[in-house]
């Protein structure tokens, strides 16, 4: 890892005062994946503003039909909230397979929206979900947010506050992981709005990044049923191809993985 | 160099670190508490495995200087007055280890199932719980009993 220098603000104001004063910074959540990446040397940042100690970007409220979470909340605090399992039940599913126990203990939120890896998970369920990600500028609306694999409409400097989610009638989320990785190859998180809408947001499979499954949608929306799914909605044509799988295959994870996370409806 | 005061295995630690440094080369090095250890150093391995404030963390990927002010437990700060840990004398019972490279940290994340989930864990959910820690000798089957028998003793 090449020299940098750390700081640890007591505020929004001041992180953000740092990060404009610095010739290279960037904002450092739980690090799990900004750490293992400056140390295969592929990022240098000068200066690490650590986001993780502020107070006022933690926790998991449920509040009427909103949910809260705070940009700095674990994804062990996420999976563990009681009021978020009895809210939205396939969020905290989610939360709960990302990596490994100790990687949930350290990665967040606001920093996995903030990467936007395309094999990350809570992209799907903000997508899903038509969550609204708050900065310390604007609130974006997650349709808006991803421009791609790694790239986010975040400005130089902004930082992602909370994610704001409408509570669903039903919600679950379904990975194939990569056997060797434990990433996904493709994640799908179906999500039944309390007007009666579905949405379906799918990760880890898209040449773009994370995508809505309109096609899928559709079918579900005739009925809500597994089996309902058996439509040829997922063009390979869209999906990633590499040494893991073809875009074929992936297209058809995605259609595996739906078909679990409806199963799994609850 | 940042100057960090960090409470390890219950005493207090002062020192000046690169910011750079990591927590677990910051326990090795400057410590001599090698018994935590480097495998992948790439986060995969979990044989860095040490709890920071109480939760299981990997040490290969935590600056020294982000736990300033925080709690470490390493392996050596398990055993009280001579006596192993129950999870440490849980392991020795059941030979749970070949090598030995990754017992620390299978340990250090056993302790923290416990903590978690309580004493009374299955084979399938150690089994998934030990997704973050591989031991290359490939012996499970006895680290497994082992955090069953531990998990166990914890509980009583």
């Amino acid at each position: 890892m090449y020299e940098t220098h750390y700081h640890r603000p007591k505020s929004l104001a001041e992180a953000a005062e740092i990060f404009s004063g610095a010739a290279d910074a960037r904002y450092i959540s739980g690090g799990q994946t900004l750490l293992p990446t400056m140390k295969q040397r592929l990022a240098a940042p000068s200066d690490l503003i650590d986001l993780s100690k502020l107070a006022e970007l933690r926790g998991v409220t449920v509040a009427g039909d909103t949910v809260t979470i705070g940009a700095a909340t674990t994804h062990a605090e996420v999976a563990a909230s009681a009021d978020l399992k009895k809210a939205i039940p396939g969020l905290a599913t989610l939360a709960g397979t990302i990596g490994d126990p100790a990687v949930r203990h350290r990665g967040t939120i606001g920093g996995s929206l903030a990467n936007n890896d395309p094999a990350a998970d809570y992209p799907a369920a903000v997508l899903a979900l038509d969550a609204t990600i708050h900065t310390n500028r604007r609130a974006i609306a997650a349709k808006d947010f991803s421009t791609g694999l790694f790239s986010t409409v975040l400005e130089d400097g902004e930082i992602v506050t909370k994610v704001t989610f409408p509570v669903p009638a039903k919600s679950a989320y379904d990975k194939f992981r990569n056997p060797a990785s434990r990433y996904a190859m493709a994640g799908a998180f179906v999500a039944v709005m309390k007007d009666g809408s579905v949405r379906v947001g799918v990760t880890g499979a898209g040449s773009r990044g994370v995508f809505r499954a309109t096609g899928f949608e559709q079918a579900l929306q005739a009925r809500l049923a597994p089996e309902a799914l058996d439509v040829p909605a997922i063009d390979p044509a869209g999906m990633l191809s590499d040494i893991h799988g073809s875009a074929a295959y992936r297209a058809n994870l995605v259609r595996v993985t739906a078909k679990r996370a409806v199963a799994a409806l609850r | 160099m940042t100057d960090i005061t960090v409470k390890v295995n219950g005493r207090d630690v002062s020192a000046a670190v690169e910011d750079r440094t990591l927590l677990v080369d910051f326990l090795r090095e400057s410590l001599k508490l090698t018994g935590t250890h480097i495998g992948c150093d790439t986060s995969q391995c979990g044989a860095c495995v040490v709890h920071v404030d109480g939760v299981a963390v990997k040490s290969c990927t935590m600056l020294a200087v982000q736990a300033a002010g925080a709690e470490v437990v390493t392996i050596e700060g398990l055993s009280k007055d001579g006596e192993l840990h129950p999870m440490q004398q849980a392991f020795h019972e059941n030979h749970g280890l070949q090598c030995g490279f990754c017992t620390p940290g299978m340990i250090m994340t056993a302790i923290d199932m416990v903590r978690r989930l309580g004493g009374n864990l299955d084979e399938a959910t150690i089994r998934h719980e030990l997704e973050g820690n591989i031991c290359r000798c490939t012996g499970y089957h006895n680290i497994v009993r082992s955090i069953e028998a531990g998990a166990a003793a914890m509980g009583r």
